[in-house]
């Protein structure tokens, strides 16, 4: 793990994959995304995903971000932040924030993707401060994390797969999801929305109608004993847990014609 | 009448020790670096810095002992991850950080631009970001008893805009996302606009959609070809991923930032000589190579 939010994406040796970690949760991310959806797509590696969800299944989405842009294509060329150059040309509109966040506010955003420092149990989202053995290490904040995870109509989320990761309760909800369980948003006035699914670096974990989050597929290489090993809680196991979807040749084609120098899925 | 005037003087008039300046405020692009750089050559203290995200000129403005609270909703190096000036100063306490969202820093400043106390949202209910934090107060909504967040207006003393061009009383043409500038700008006691370009008036005029600000609301006029470097400018430079990798690199210790500031900061004096120590070469790597013009709009009747 680095020292900060960068997502992690080792390479998997070539003899096992012909496709890397970064490019799996990529894909999986994409496949998030539902034709026609509007998107709060995010940094890092969703930026890809949009892209990616565009150019295969999902050519009618429209990805909004949070400076104000609004596209209906994906963005020409590989984009470090959503401010960059190439995200504006071509848009179908460069608003302000309020714009967009309005959209999200009343409803009109389907899905938000987010990173994390920390996921719960519950599917609340800590990006703000960690206390550990060494004491408080300050991370750079919710940003619009804690609007979309608040508003949006649901939101996915993509990190490593640790136990410091992927704590029973996180110390500091930045960004709300199921709270303590089933009922919770509705408790504190949240309209609606909540994590949808947890998309690591070993797994992808969904939510029960309980609130709490269970192992859904598990990514091609890794054991069922690694994922539970390395959460840090006692994890529900699906009764039909299956490995993750590979990604599709359309897939990859799609991420390395963008990320051609694999900065984001190397 | 017009206002225009150099960087120096700028903030030698309207950026004193302990204001509140709201900068970076269009997210990754048009980040007023420039004037932040001089903010640090003038050894302003005290500080409040506001905006959703900085990118990394709050850092190096924390990192040059300028800040004594921040207020904002991200700070890091978008590309990169963390900066590392602010999380020591926020791990050893030095710094006093008021922790927002993207939305409601959007919400506090359109408060303050609409001279209200307060605007309503329901973002952030349940969190442990609103608990303890003076801009957020649950309230029941008078007409249907909803539980609501109010968030507190803010008003900054001065807000900093980078912008592609200007006319000298400071009317402004921007294009690209605007994050919060238009709420940041209009909720200001004082705004200073930095433009790549001083055009005249007719040009600010001859579209008048594309103005983002009144002259009137505008106190100073800096025209700073390459202000915003390393941060883009639609339609004059791209991003310097490079610069956001090197700084990351070079300024992971306290005495690593002080080496770095010497030479990007203190070893120049004004943008000129910051844009010479960059080299042509880098400029013009980074500068527009296919120019995408929009569609005139015609205004004539």
């Amino acid at each position: 793990m680095t020292d900060d939010l960068t997502m992690t994406a080792p390479a998997i040796p070539e003899t096992r994959a012909t496709y890397t970690l970064g490019e799996l949760m990529v894909a999986a991310a994409a496949r998030e995304i539902r034709d026609g959806e509007v998107v709060f797509v995010g940094m890092r590696l969703p930026m890809i995903a949009f892209v990616v969800a565009k150019k295969t299944h999902a050519p009618g989405a429209i990805g909004l971000f949070e400076n104000g842009v609004i596209r209906s294509t994906p963005s020409p060329e590989l984009i470090y932040t959503m401010a960059d150059p190439p995200n504006l040309l071509g848009a179908t509109q460069t608003a302000d924030m309020l714009t967009v966040m309005s959209f999200l506010h009343s409803g009109r955003a389907n899905l938000g993707f987010l990173g994390a420092a920390e996921v719960d149990r519950f599917g609340n989202l800590n990006t703000t401060q960690v206390q550990g053995s060494k004491g408080l290490t300050r991370l750079p904040g919710s940003g619009g994390a804690c609007d979309i995870a608040s508003l949006a109509h649901r939101f996915v989320v993509l990190l490593e797969h640790s136990r410091h990761r992927l704590p029973e309760r996180v110390s500091f909800i930045t960004s709300p999801g199921n709270g303590d369980g089933r009922g919770w948003r509705q408790r504190v006035g949240l309209p609606r929305g909540g994590p949808a699914a947890v998309i690591t670096t070993k797994a992808v974990l969904r939510f029960g109608e309980d609130g709490e989050a269970y192992l859904d597929t598990i990514h091609p290489g890794i054991t069922r004993d690694d994922v539970l090993a390395n959460t840090g809680w006692e994890l529900g196991v699906s009764p039909d847990v299956r490995e993750t979807t590979l990604p599709s040749a359309a897939e990859l084609k799609a991420i390395r014609e963008y990320d051609k120098e694999g900065f984001w899925t190397s | 009448m017009s206002k225009q005037t150099t960087m120096r003087s700028a903030i030698a008039e309207l950026v004193p020790d302990g204001a509140s300046v709201a900068l970076g405020l269009q997210m990754e692009q048009m980040i007023p670096f420039a004037a932040g750089h001089e903010i640090i050559r003038q050894k302003r203290r005290g500080l409040t810095l506001i905006g959703p995200i900085s990118d990394i000129l709050f850092d190096q403005l924390i990192g040059a002992g300028c800040a004594e609270r921040v207020i904002a909703a991200w700070v890091g190096n978008v590309m990169m991850g963390s900066a590392y000036n602010f999380r020591r100063a926020a791990e050893s306490g030095q710094l006093r950080i008021t922790n927002l969202t993207n939305f409601a820093v959007a919400l506090a400043l359109q408060a303050g631009a609409m001279g209200v106390p307060f605007l309503p949202t329901r973002s952030a209910l349940g969190s442990d970001l609103a608990k303890e934090n003076e801009f957020f107060t649950e309230f029941q909504s008078p007409f249907t008893g909803e539980k609501m967040h109010a968030v507190k207006a803010l008003v900054p003393d001065v807000t900093i805009v980078h912008v592609q061009r200007a006319d000298r009383e400071g009317n402004a043409h921007c294009w690209g996302g605007f994050g919060v500038m238009l709420e940041g700008v209009r909720a200001a006691e004082k705004v200073i606009v930095v433009a790549e370009e001083i055009v005249e008036p007719e040009v600010i005029s001859s579209d008048p959609n594309r103005t983002v600000i009144p002259g009137f609301l505008v106190e100073a006029v800096v025209e700073c070809p390459w202000g915003a470097h390393p941060s883009p400018v639609q339609g004059y430079y791209s991003r310097d991923n490079a610069y956001f990798r090197q700084y990351h690199e070079q300024t992971k210790t306290p005495a690593d930032f002080a080496a770095w500031q010497a030479r990007w900061v203190d070893g120049v004096t004004d943008r000129r000589e910051y844009s010479n120590l960059l080299g042509a070469c880098r400029q013009e790597e980074l500068t527009v190579k296919k120019h995408a013009y929009a569609a005139p709009a015609d205004f004539g009747y």
